[in-house]
């Protein structure tokens, strides 16, 4: 079976090509790029007219919750996949605070199991840095790595023991794995529900500063030159951590980072009249915080993009806010929010389709995110202009949680193939 | 009541959300209430069959009460729950209490809750008007409301005068309301208390914030003195009550500079001697229990403007 996918305009920033190409998919796999009409042998392929469209490779989230095992009412890995496609996102890395937490093989088994009886995108285990997210106990890296976990995380909590992060680190390193950091002093945000400022003060809820972002950051970069383990910021969201991150890099320290499409398009004012579908963790920050974050897209030193994608039920948000659960749907709002960077000029297209294919896949050692022949064929096409409002009750996650609501934007995603296969076609 | 008058808003949740005329149209309904309490038959019939429900999540004896005696002197039937005794321990969601107890038709909802934003949230599931009897430490509206009617009448106009709220203004909703409320009517405000009780950007509120208790209340009309929870010297936020006491109980001492017509309120509950002297409480400046006695007429009065006037007009 063969595809040609024709006269879009490819962005493939992995083998820098920027312009008219088509593209040809045989067997799942990508058979030729060449300038458009330069593919000869084109007999019995079945033909996507891709004109108008940008075609990418399909776009890599390196951190979503897809709540299975344990949480099914909020999303499962069947449901987060048709949220992940819909989204344009071909591969997602899973992280591991299910119920039970994936910190030992059988977990990680039953996750890869249900992803190829029930998903048809590429599901990337995390592993839990410590056994049960307890923060005092390493989990078994080596066993979670052979089987099939891509990085280790205690994400939704912070490896808040110095000692073990450095072990962390330590042992890691012998795996070639990344640890990625929940970065959070916990004693400074107990109990809070946002960041803290003058909304959280207006609001009469407990705040959470960024300095408990940035004292940990800071931590764990210390930590990084005798261990030699290699640290991922999950999530950034305070300017202060954008500088600690920067000066790091400087140094040729093994620090990346990511960040969430929300710590770039929202501020704590979304928090007013107790929205909590603005309530996440880390907290949305402020006007200050988001023009450094911006700043760090710009000059590199924020690295990917990933959604923290965190579906919840009704259940668990139409709550007293101080009770909701922290996060939001995050997989199917990602490219009109990270195209609005390019409306700014914040980043260039080439540069926000790198940030969400190639940048992930090479952190994370992946042979994705790239249009390379004879590489598998997972492809974005999408149409960077269309314009539309977003409606949470279309979104194809079981949960519906966006503050995104009535938000008009552009860029919609038109098709979305896995291995050669459709997996989502916007009708 | 004769006068027509009406409120920009349909729930009392906020101060800041009320206007200037909004504030009059209450304090002035208040100030004809006030004569009820004072009949050997405290009752008028303005919301004879009606419902009120006081839905009370947190522990409350004067604002219950006083919502209470409020709906009774109006003649409406009052309801009370507590938190330990509404379904909420055994597991409902909030929105699930107060959808159930709207399939029961009451005409309106006073809610207390150690949530901030859980009357707005209420507000989002229900049609009847809702009350805010304070809400975390979000906003406490019929305390402001009884401050300001306990100020107006012993001081006239509420525009111009100074007042310094002293105390633990992070986890103060009574501190919150006022500021957004004295704001509106013209009044100034300034904060007193240690750093660590008060709230990060309290300033861009427009109040000025000061550390010293004597400078703080020179040239106030009022003193506003808050409550202080034991509880916060566990948190890290006090070293002591005695350590506290030392810099911002309010003593006679304090007040020899201190005009003679400077008032002196409190919202209850009082931690005698903790934040304010037994001498200063019971002293010739104090009002304290003149708010009580003005936050029945106040609650009075926004059950008869959110409820009352299509009945007095129907009549």
């Amino acid at each position: 079976m063969r595809i040609l996918i024709k006269g879009g305009h490819l962005i493939d920033p992995a083998n820098k090509k920027n312009g008219q190409f088509d593209l040809l998919i045989s067997k799942g796999k990508i058979e030729a790029v060449e300038p458009e009409g330069k593919i000869k042998d084109i007999s019995g392929a079945e033909i996507i007219d891709a004109k108008g469209a940008i075609v990418a490779p399909g776009f890599c989230d390196m951190h979503v919750h897809f709540r299975e095992p344990g949480h099914e009412y909020k999303e499962t890995i069947e449901t987060g996949s048709h949220s992940a496609a819909a989204g344009g996102f071909t591969t997602v890395a899973v992280m591991p605070n299910t119920s039970p937490v994936n910190d030992n093989r059988s977990v990680t088994d039953f996750i890869l199991s249900q992803a190829k009886e029930t998903s048809d995108i590429n599901i990337l285990p995390i592993g839990a840095i410590t056994k049960g997210l307890n923060g005092e106990t390493l989990s078994d890296m080596g066993e979670l790595k052979e089987a099939g976990c891509i990085g280790y995380s205690d994400d939704g909590r912070p490896v808040s023991n110095s000692e073990i992060m450095r072990r962390a680190l330590e042992y890691s390193k012998m795996f070639d794995l990344p640890c990625i950091q929940h970065s959070e002093v916990l004693e400074l945000t107990q109990g809070g529900s946002m960041n803290e400022g003058i909304v959280s003060t207006e609001l009469g809820l407990k705040g959470m500063p960024t300095e408990a972002e940035d004292i940990m950051v800071h931590r764990d970069i210390c930590l990084l030159p005798k261990t030699g383990g290699r640290l991922h910021v999950a999530h950034i969201s305070s300017g202060g951590s954008v500088d600690l991150v920067r000066q790091a890099k400087a140094k040729g320290l093994a620090v990346t980072c990511e960040v969430a499409p929300h710590h770039f398009t929202l501020t704590h004012d979304a928090c007013r009249g107790y929205d909590t579908n603005a309530k996440m963790s880390p907290p949305l920050r402020t006007q200050s915080d988001l023009e450094m974050i911006k700043e760090g897209m710009r000059d590199g030193t924020i690295d990917i993009i990933a959604t923290d994608h965190a579906p919840h039920d009704r259940v668990d948000k139409q709550v007293e806010f101080s009770k909701a659960c922290f996060g939001i749907v995050g997989l199917e709002t990602a490219l009109p929010l990270t195209l609005k960077m390019v409306d700014e000029k914040v980043i260039s297209l080439e540069k926000a389709i790198d940030m969400l294919t190639f940048q992930p896949s090479q952190l994370f050692k992946l042979d994705k995110g790239t249009l390379g022949v004879g590489k598998a064929a997972d492809i974005t096409l999408f149409d960077e202009k269309m314009e539309y409002t977003i409606d949470p009750s279309q979104f194809k996650s079981r949960s519906k949680n966006s503050p995104y609501k009535d938000w008009k934007v552009r860029g919609k995603v038109l098709r979305t193939l896995v291995n050669g296969k459709t997996v989502f076609k916007c009708n | 009541m004769t006068q027509t008058t009406t409120l920009s808003q349909r729930n009392i949740i906020t101060m800041e959300s009320l206007t200037a005329n909004d504030i009059d149209t209450i304090l002035d309904t208040a100030d004809s209430f006030k004569e009820v309490s004072t009949r050997a038959i405290k009752k008028v019939p303005i919301l004879r069959g009606r419902t009120i429900i006081n839905l009370f999540f947190e522990p409350s004896t004067r604002t219950r009460t006083s919502f209470e005696i409020a709906g009774k002197r109006l003649s409406a039937d009052v309801i009370n729950i507590s938190g330990a005794a509404s379904s909420t321990v055994k597991g409902e969601s909030l929105i699930d209490t107060v959808r159930n107890l709207e399939a029961m038709s009451p005409d309106i909802l006073v809610v207390r809750h150690n949530c901030s934003g859980a009357p707005a949230l209420i507000t989002q599931f229900i049609s009847k008007p809702v009350i805010n009897a304070g809400d975390g430490t979000h906003e406490h509206p019929s305390q402001s409301l009884l401050d300001l009617l306990t100020i107006r009448e012993h001081k006239g106009d509420l525009k111009g005068l100074k007042v310094t709220i002293v105390g633990d203004i992070a986890h103060s909703r009574v501190a919150r309301s006022n500021i957004h409320a004295m704001k509106t009517m013209g009044m100034t405000v300034k904060v007193v208390a240690p750093p660590p009780l008060l709230p990060i950007g309290i300033e861009q509120l427009g109040v000025d914030v000061c550390h010293d208790l004597e400078k703080g209340i020179k040239d106030a009309d009022v003193i506003m003195i808050l409550r202080i929870q034991l509880e916060r010297q566990n948190q890290g936020l006090l070293s002591s009550l005695r350590e506290y006491s030392n810099y911002f109980c309010l003593t006679e001492k304090h007040l020899s500079n201190v005009s003679d017509d400077t008032l002196i309120i409190h919202p209850g509950p009082v931690n005698r001697g903790v934040e304010i002297s037994l001498d200063v409480m019971e002293g010739p400046r104090s009002l304290i229990l003149n708010q009580v006695t003005n936050g029945v007429a106040i609650r009075m009065a926004l059950f008869y403007l959110l409820l009352g006037e299509s009945d007095a007009n129907s009549n």
